[in-house]
């Protein structure tokens, strides 16, 4: 975004992640809580679905027991990977005045957000990989990638996590143009929780449902990595899927340039 | 009696307070609505597959959600609030004012801070509980409704003491803001029955943060699946907490020194 040298980058994101991590260990308890929302969420949905395969006879909807364990395990360390909280952050730094020192600085604010995201994932990773180890154990889940299928989830989750910080990035920009962002945050919430399979696999909902996940973004940011490691798709399924990621992160991009630019122009810090 | 009054007049002053903002009140019905119609909406996803959800029809699913809603709203109305400004107040010093007033300061201090938009998940949550008991048609007689009240206030009960236990624990930890999240999201377990849940997220429900007293035991006594030995035993373990968190805000008031001077 900005002409520097790539090696000066890296040494604004190295120097970020140290001190974000001893911002992060300095909040502990904060976290932990934290991570309790995390584990809990698809916990319910676990239950709720297993209890539902129990009284259809074992399966519902292509899923037995056992998968449903896989895959709201595998949509745990997804959604950990790919969530952002800049809705929150962002309506707070321009409501504050706290975008000013950001701005400042000779690099794009979007650094300091991947940076911070990066080293708060780096971080929790290795909290949630045991829960959901646990989670798959606890729950008896069945899970058997091929190899192809492991291959593909890589790029499919990289691409996800792009793919989500980009959208959610951009929506957050909103703030710009709005005093309060809350109710469009929880709208977004709530179709995320539909449309990216977080309530229940995107096969289970009606075909309309599905259809519009596959056509807006949402599919393609939660749901698709963890299909593609359960080895429900082909491989023409993942290859579309990974093209249709590609396809929308190159929107987002192109959003969040129109919407920095228009929107950095409307700013104005309060105070002296 | 005092109670009442002092909670109608935090009521007025909070009315007052929003209605300078009164755009925050297309912004709250926008969010319950929204709140609303997404547990609804998982509701019919779980019923599109499935008649019956661990011995719960959709009807009486329906009703759960329904006082789901709206014990969700009075917690957001008063208790949580009012819990957040007395943990504030512990750290700024603030309580100060709070303990010179010739009243009781536990009742001071739980009533204090109002949320009216809430009120607006109250209502919505009510309103679908009354849709479902239609639906639910004659199975509801005159006793259950009873109960259902009595069990509605106990988990109340309940709730309040356990939040006012947490909130409590500011006199010793001082930076605590976050602890009440714990209850928010525990509390969005109790979105379902407690009962399909399995035994170790069961208890935790139960003991840990009473979520199932709050939502689940008043509806099963409404629908008329509550034994009585759980209905008195409800109700003593609500005078319990509340004698128990009386009894823990005194010893954590007793350490209370003022953040000045």
């Amino acid at each position: 975004m900005s002409g520097r040298a790539p090696g000066s980058l890296m040494e604004i994101y190295r120097s970020k992640f140290r001190s974000e991590i001893a911002v992060q260990f300095a909040y502990r308890g904060a976290l932990a809580i934290w991570l309790l929302g995390l584990l809990l969420e698809p916990v319910i949905y676990l239950v709720v679905w297993t209890t539902v395969a129990a009284s259809q006879g074992g399966a519902v909807g292509g899923f037995t027991a056992g998968e449903f364990a896989a895959y709201f395990a595998i949509l745990m360390v997804v959604n950990q990977l790919t969530f952002t909280w800049h809705f929150h952050e962002m309506e707070w730094r321009i409501r504050q005045g706290f975008f000013s020192p950001l701005l400042l600085r000779p690099v794009h604010p979007v650094h300091n957000d991947i940076a911070e995201n990066l080293t708060f994932k780096l971080l929790t990773f290795t909290a949630v990989v045991p829960a959901a180890i646990v989670l798959l154990v606890a729950f008896r889940a069945s899970l058997q990638p091929s190899l192809v299928d492991v291959l593909a989830f890589i790029p499919a989750l990289a691409l996800a996590m792009v793919l989500r910080f980009l959208v959610e990035w951009t929506l957050a920009l909103a703030a710009f143009w709005l005093t309060k962002v809350s109710a469009i945050n929880q709208a977004y919430y709530v179709l995320m929780l539909f449309l990216s399979g977080q309530v229940a696999p995107l096969a289970l909902l009606p075909p309309i449902v599905q259809t519009l996940a596959s056509l807006l973004p949402f599919r393609w940011m939660v749901a698709f990595p963890v299909e593609t490691l359960q080895g429900r798709l082909s491989p023409s399924e993942i290859l579309t899927g990974i093209g249709a990621q590609i396809v929308w992160i190159m929107l987002a991009w192109g959003l969040l340039q129109v919407g920095w630019r228009a929107g950095v122009k409307r700013y104005s810090a309060v105070g002296a | 009696m005092r109670a009442v009054g002092l909670f109608w007049l935090s009521l007025r002053i909070g009315a007052m307070n929003a209605l300078q903002y009164r755009a925050d009140f297309f912004i709250q019905l926008a969010q319950s609505t929204i709140g609303l119609g997404t547990a609804l909406a998982g509701v019919a996803i779980v019923f599109g597959q499935t008649d019956e959800l661990g011995g719960w029809r959709r009807d009486e699913l329906v009703a759960l959600i329904g006082v789901f809603v709206m014990v969700g709203g009075l917690v957001g109305v008063v208790i949580r609030p009012s819990m957040e400004r007395l943990m504030e107040g512990v750290r700024l010093g603030t309580l100060d004012f709070t303990l010179t007033k010739p009243v009781d300061a536990q009742l001071l201090v739980s009533v204090r801070q109002v949320d009216i938009w809430r009120l607006m998940d109250v209502a919505l949550g009510a309103a679908i509980l009354v849709f479902a008991i239609a639906q639910l048609g004659g199975r509801v007689g005159l006793a259950a409704a009873a109960a259902f009240a009595v069990m509605l206030l106990a988990g109340l009960a309940i709730v309040y003491s356990f939040l006012l236990v947490l909130a409590t624990l500011a006199f010793w930890l001082v930076r605590i803001e976050n602890i009440l999240v714990i209850f928010a999201s525990m509390y969005e377990a109790g979105r379902w029955p407690v009962g399909i849940y399995p035994a170790w997220l069961r208890v935790a429900l139960t003991l840990l943060v009473p979520v199932a007293f709050a939502v689940t035991i008043p509806v099963e006594s409404l629908i008329g699946r509550l034994e009585p030995t759980t209905l008195a035993g409800t109700i003593l373990l609500a005078a319990c907490f509340l004698v128990v968190s009386r009894w823990f805000w005194r010893l954590g008031l007793s350490r209370y020194t003022g953040a000045s001077a």
